[in-house]
């Protein structure tokens, strides 16, 4: 992994409890072996480099620190095409002290961003939401540009469980 | 045929049918005698996540509600004759109901009809306009609009003696496996919902939420659509809309589903 | 037939702040996936959506092909004056489309 920030490592994940650990691990166990491995081997799509790559060129080199950020989205997808994520930034929102960018990045979609949103003091609250789309199990990353230049962010890992029936797309 | 029977006729036809892989799979059927101590009915709802729940409750972000309000638009207006309001008023007071009766039997064309079809039927007969294809955006979002008038309504398909052959050819085709994997509708959603297939679980075949938007086709579609993808996934070949084979086994859906409440316009992954 | 369906409050305190949840009717193809002939589809994607309130730039997003078809977004913004919340969408294939909302602050 090559970084040059030596607070930022996109493998920091922190599962929010104990329990959600486990819950994770039971269900990646679950999954592996209903579906005999098949899914859970990587496909040929975007890289965890290319997710650090992205995010270095938004935050333009400067570190990335985490806290401050909640991305909010459930660690179990019934379906990838349409998932709900929820961003919200501790953040009084004045003109002195508030969010400029929210920018939410993936690592394993074809593409490594996802959206960037632009605020500034007028929004009063840092919380946006969107529905997005996810290839597979991933890491996902928000990252919160303040207006001092700072830069923060949260990581949380998803588990998606893809429809099987590969039906027609046909209407 | 007597209501009774019913349960009755599906063992027979099951074991006619032959060897099935499930075991009990008559006895499943015969859970069907309904009684509201023993209903075993489930939407699809509840199997959903509950991000996908909100979802569908919440009436500002259900991407169905966009095919609603243009359903709305389109209810009032008229180019040249008229629209669906000169005739009927606003539809929160007239279509009130309506999608829980249908598929119906249509005197006219002397066949048993779909909501989408009925639309189609007042177009050509009432307003001068040609019909629109099935499954358009225009036909889904009227469906959609007038469907959602019902919501929270119990199932009440029409209890029409005309109704009853079509809906004991839905029931036969239901159990009938079909295409090259050689499955029956029966044998995954009443045999073996609740479990599996992939990462998804199997609902029940309860039509309750249509037109729904679904996620695996990133908008609206009707009930016919969901029965064609099926095919497909079993793949057989697909009756084209409109077909008396789907209407059927629409009117059959119907008929079991008597008395759950609409959710249209539901979500559904 | 682009549809959009917009929710805000009909009136907000000045003051106060307020949510506005924006779901528009788009297809979103990422460019990524095949058709039934087995070549990819092209890309025909919303790039940019913005929100003029009484005409000034109070939020934009840029999305990007991971966004999901029928693209929602939700976000805030304080009420200051009485006027319109204008809404406008624009991406691939000159895609232009824009609502207006009035909004009236106490």
């Amino acid at each position: 992994m090559n970084t040059n920030s030596p607070h930022y490592s996109p493998e920091f994940s922190r599962p929010e409890s104990p329990t959600r650990r486990r819950v994770l691990g039971t269900s990646v166990a679950l999954g592996a072996s209903l579906l005999g491995g098949a899914v859970w081997t990587r496909p040929a799509y975007a890289t965890t480099e290319e997710m650090t790559a992205a995010i270095r060129k938004f935050a333009n080199g400067a570190a990335v620190m985490p806290g401050r950020v909640r991305l909010a989205i459930s660690p179990i997808v019934d379906n990838g095409n349409t998932v709900p994520v929820e961003i919200s930034v501790a953040s009084p929102m004045t003109a002195a002290d508030h969010v400029t960018h929210i920018a939410l990045f993936n690592e394993r979609n074809p593409q490594a961003d996802v959206v960037n949103f632009y605020l500034n003091h007028r929004a009063g609250r840092a919380h946006v939401a969107t529905r997005i789309r996810l290839a597979t199990t991933q890491k996902l990353v928000a990252v919160a540009r303040m207006n001092d230049g700072s830069f923060w962010s949260h990581t949380v890992e998803v588990i998606v469980a893809i429809a099987a029936c590969l039906e027609g797309d046909e209407v | 045929m007597h209501k009774a029977l019913q349960p009755i006729f599906r063992l027979l036809a099951l074991s006619a049918i032959g060897a099935i892989w499930g075991f009990g799979g008559g006895i499943a059927s015969l859970a069907w005698a309904q009684s509201p101590h023993s209903d075993t009915r489930r939407s699809g709802f509840e199997l959903m996540g509950e991000s996908l729940q909100a979802m569908q409750r919440d009436d500002t972000s259900n991407p169905g509600m966009l095919w609603v309000k243009q359903g709305e638009t389109l209810w009032s207006t008229a180019s040249s004759a008229p629209s669906c309001q000169t005739c009927h008023g606003p539809a929160a007071q007239s279509m009130k109901g309506v999608a829980a009766r249908y598929p119906a039997f249509d005197a006219l064309s002397n066949q048993a009809i779909n909501l989408q079809q009925r639309i189609n039927q007042c177009r050509v007969n009432h307003q001068q306009a040609s019909p629109w294809r099935l499954e358009s955006q225009e036909l889904l979002s009227l469906e959609s609009y007038v469907a959602i008038q019902s919501r929270g309504l119990p199932f009440s398909p029409s209890t029409d003696a005309r109704m009853q052959a079509v809906v004991q050819r839905g029931s036969v085709r239901y159990q009938q496996r079909m295409g090259q994997l050689d499955l029956s509708c029966a044998q995954c959603h009443d045999q073996r919902w609740g479990l599996k297939l992939g990462g998804t679980v199997i609902p029940q075949s309860h039509p309750v939420g249509y037109p729904m938007y679904r996620l695996e086709w990133q908008g609206m579609g009707s009930l016919q659509r969901r029965l064609r993808n099926c095919m497909s996934g079993v793949r057989a070949q697909l009756f084209a809309y409109g077909s008396p084979e789907l209407v059927e086994l629409e009117a059959y859906l119907a008929s079991v589903a008597r008395g759950m409440p609409l959710e249209s316009p539901a979500v559904r992954p | 037939m682009t549809r959009a369906l917009i929710t805000l409050p009909k009136s907000a305190r000045k003051g106060d702040t307020f949510e506005i949840r924006a779901v528009v009717g788009h297809p979103m193809e990422t460019g990524f996936r095949p058709g039934a002939d087995g070549k990819t589809l092209p890309r025909n994607i919303i790039e940019r959506f913005e929100c003029h309130y009484n005409n000034e730039l109070i939020f934009k997003a840029d999305l990007f092909a991971a966004v999901s078809a029928n693209p929602y977004i939700a976000f805030h913004t304080v009420a200051t004056t009485s006027g319109s919340l204008r809404f406008t969408w624009t991406g691939d294939q000159n895609f232009v489309h824009t609502e207006t909302v009035a909004l009236e602050v106490t």
